[in-house]
C-alpha cells in the first residue's frame, strides 16, 4: 500500500513516529519524512497511524 | 456480549466504536451524542476554524465504513444499572450489555452579573466556534477571561483577525500548570503581539444594556469590550450519572484499565475519565487532551470486548500541544505535578525552548516551544517503566 502525508496539514506531532518508527521519522529540523511504499502486512499499523494523527494528515492508498 | 453502547459521540466515543469493530466485534454498536453533528475534531475550534482558514467540514473525523447505530441530537439523562439501560433525554431508553461512558466536558460556566448578555461566549463545540468567528467580524475589542490554553489560543487567533484583545487571569501567569518560567514566556509572547495581558486580575461583572459594553474588574477597572469569551476551563458531564451508583469524583473513577471501579461492564474514556497513572506515582489523574481521548477511546473499545482480568492498562504519558502565533507549545507527562521546572535550552531568536519538570528528582514532564523532535524523545522516555513520580 502507499502511505500519503499531506504536508500542508502535518504539524510534526510525531504520533505516527511513535506508532511506526520504521516508517515515519522526524528530522532534526522537525520535518516529517516517511517511506511511501509499505508492505500489506503492516496495514493495521498504518491504520493506527492514520487514526493517531491529530491533523488527519495521513491517508492510505491500495 | 452482543450489544455495546457508547455514550458520547466525539473523539473518544468514535475511537471506541472503531476499536471494537477492529477487534472483531460483530454485535450492535450504539453511539449516542447530544450534539446533532457527526464526530469532529476540536483543536481547530480555537485556531484554524475560528480564524477562517478551515471549514466545519474539514473538522469532521473520518469514520468510513464504521457500522454503528448513531443516535445523535439526544443526550443521555440517566443510567439504570439494575435494568442495564441508558435513559435518554427524549424519554426513551436503550439497553446495553457493556457500556462506555465518553460524555466529555463542557465549558465551565460563570454566573456573575451580566453573564447572560449577548456578546458573551464560551468555546467548546463546533457551533460555539462558528458563533465566535461570526462575532469577530463586527468586533473591535475582545476580553478573554481565563488565560489557559483556550484563552491563549483564541487571543492569538483574534489578533490575526485584527481584533484588540485583553487577556485576564486570576493566576499570576498564563498556562498555570506549566509553571511561572514557561507561563511568563507565554505572557511575553502575547504582549509582543499586542495583547493586553493582565494577570492576578479577576472579573466582577460584565456590563451592558442589551449587549456587552465592558468588563468590570474587582479593582474597579472597566475594560471596554464588544465580545467577551469566558475561558474558565472545562467541567465533566457526569450529572446524568448522579443516581447510577458509579463512583464519581469530578469525573468517573476507573481502574488502570479504564473500567469503572464499581461495575466491570462499564468503562470510561476521554476527558471525564479519572484513573491511576503510573507516571504520577499511581495517583488518580484526569486529562483533557486530544491524544488521551483518542488513546483511551481505542483502549476502552478493545477492553470492553474482554473479561476484566484480560484488560490492558492505559499508561501512555499525556501529550498536548498548543499553537499560539508562530510558537508550537508541546508538553508530555504531568507538568502540574512538577515541583521544579528547569529550562535546559533556549534560543529566543527561534522561539525555541526545552524544559523538563521533576518531582523529588524524578522526571515527570517535558515542555518545549518549537522543538518537536526533542519533545518526542521525552515522550518515549516518560513512557519507560520506572520513570516518573514515586508512589
Amino acid at each position: 500500500m502507499k502511505v500519503n502525508v499531506d504536508m500542508n496539514l502535518c504539524q510534526s506531532h510525531g504520533e505516527c513516529v511513535l506508532v511506526a518508527p520504521d516508517v515515519f521519522d522526524l528530522g532534526d529540523d522537525d520535518v516529517l519524512t516517511w517511506t511511501e511504499d509499505v508492505p500489506e502486512d503492516r496495514r493495521a499499523d498504518m491504520e493506527a497511524a492514520v487514526n493517531a494523527c491529530p491533523m488527519m494528515a495521513i491517508s492510505l492508498e491500495d | 456480549m452482543q450489544r455495546l453502547v457508547i455514550v458520547g459521540a466525539s473523539l473518544a466515543g468514535l475511537r471506541a466504536a472503531q476499536a471494537a469493530r477492529a477487534g472483531g466485534f460483530a454485535g450492535d454498536v450504539v453511539l449516542i451524542g447530544d450534539e446533532p453533528h457527526r464526530p469532529y475534531t476540536r483543536p481547530p475550534l480555537s485556531k484554524e476554524l475560528l480564524g477562517g482558514g478551515q471549514t466545519a467540514e474539514q473538522c469532521a473525523l473520518p469514520h468510513g465504513t464504521l457500522e454503528a447505530d448513531w443516535q445523535l441530537g439526544v443526550a443521555a439523562s440517566g443510567l439504570d444499572r439494575e435494568a442495564r439501560k441508558v435513559l435518554l433525554g427524549d424519554g426513551s431508553s436503550t439497553p446495553y450489555e457493556r457500556l462506555i461512558i465518553a460524555t466529555g466536558c463542557r465549558a465551565r460556566s460563570w454566573h456573575g452579573p451580566g453573564a447572560e448578555l449577548p456578546g458573551v461566549h464560551t468555546l467548546r463545540g463546533l457551533d460555539d466556534s462558528l458563533a465566535l468567528r461570526t462575532a469577530f467580524r463586527d468586533s473591535e475589542r475582545l476580553v478573554i477571561v481565563g488565560a489557559g490554553f483556550i484563552g491563549c489560543e483564541v487571543a492569538a487567533t483574534a489578533r490575526k483577525q485584527g481584533v484588540e484583545v485583553t487577556l485576564l487571569d486570576i493566576a499570576p501567569h498564563p498556562l498555570l500548570p506549566l509553571g511561572p518560567e514557561i507561563g511568563g514566556r507565554c505572557a511575553r509572547l502575547h504582549t509582543d503581539h499586542g495583547v493586553d495581558v493582565r494577570c492576578g486580575t479577576s472579573i466582577a461583572a460584565i456590563l451592558g444594556e442589551g449587549r456587552v459594553r465592558a468588563v468590570a474588574l474587582q479593582d474597579g477597572t472597566e475594560l471596554p469590550a464588544d465580545i467577551v469569551l469566558l475561558a474558565l476551563g472545562a467541567q465533566p458531564n457526569t450529572e446524568w450519572l448522579g443516581d447510577s451508583g458509579l463512583e464519581l469524583n469530578a469525573g468517573v473513577v476507573c481502574d488502570t484499565t479504564l473500567t469503572t471501579t464499581r461495575d466491570p461492564d462499564i468503562l470510561a474514556a476521554g476527558d471525564l475519565t479519572e484513573w491511576p497513572h503510573r507516571l504520577a506515582g499511581g495517583a488518580i489523574v484526569r486529562v483533557e487532551h486530544w491524544t488521551t481521548a483518542a488513546e483511551q477511546g481505542q483502549l476502552a473499545g478493545r477492553n470492553a470486548l474482554l473479561d476484566p482480568e484480560q484488560r490492558s492498562p492505559h499508561e501512555a504519558p499525556p501529550y498536548f500541544w498548543s499553537d499560539q502565533y508562530d510558537t508550537k507549545i508541546q508538553s508530555a507527562g504531568f507538568p502540574a505535578l512538577a515541583t521544579h521546572m528547569e529550562i535546559l535550552d533556549e534560543e529566543p531568536d527561534q522561539g525555541r525552548l526545552v524544559a523538563t519538570g521533576t518531582r523529588d528528582g524524578q522526571l515527570v514532564a517535558a515542555v518545549t516551544f518549537n522543538a518537536a523532535k526533542r519533545l518526542m524523545a521525552y515522550r518515549r522516555e516518560l513512557a519507560t517503566p520506572g520513570v516518573g513520580a514515586a508512589g
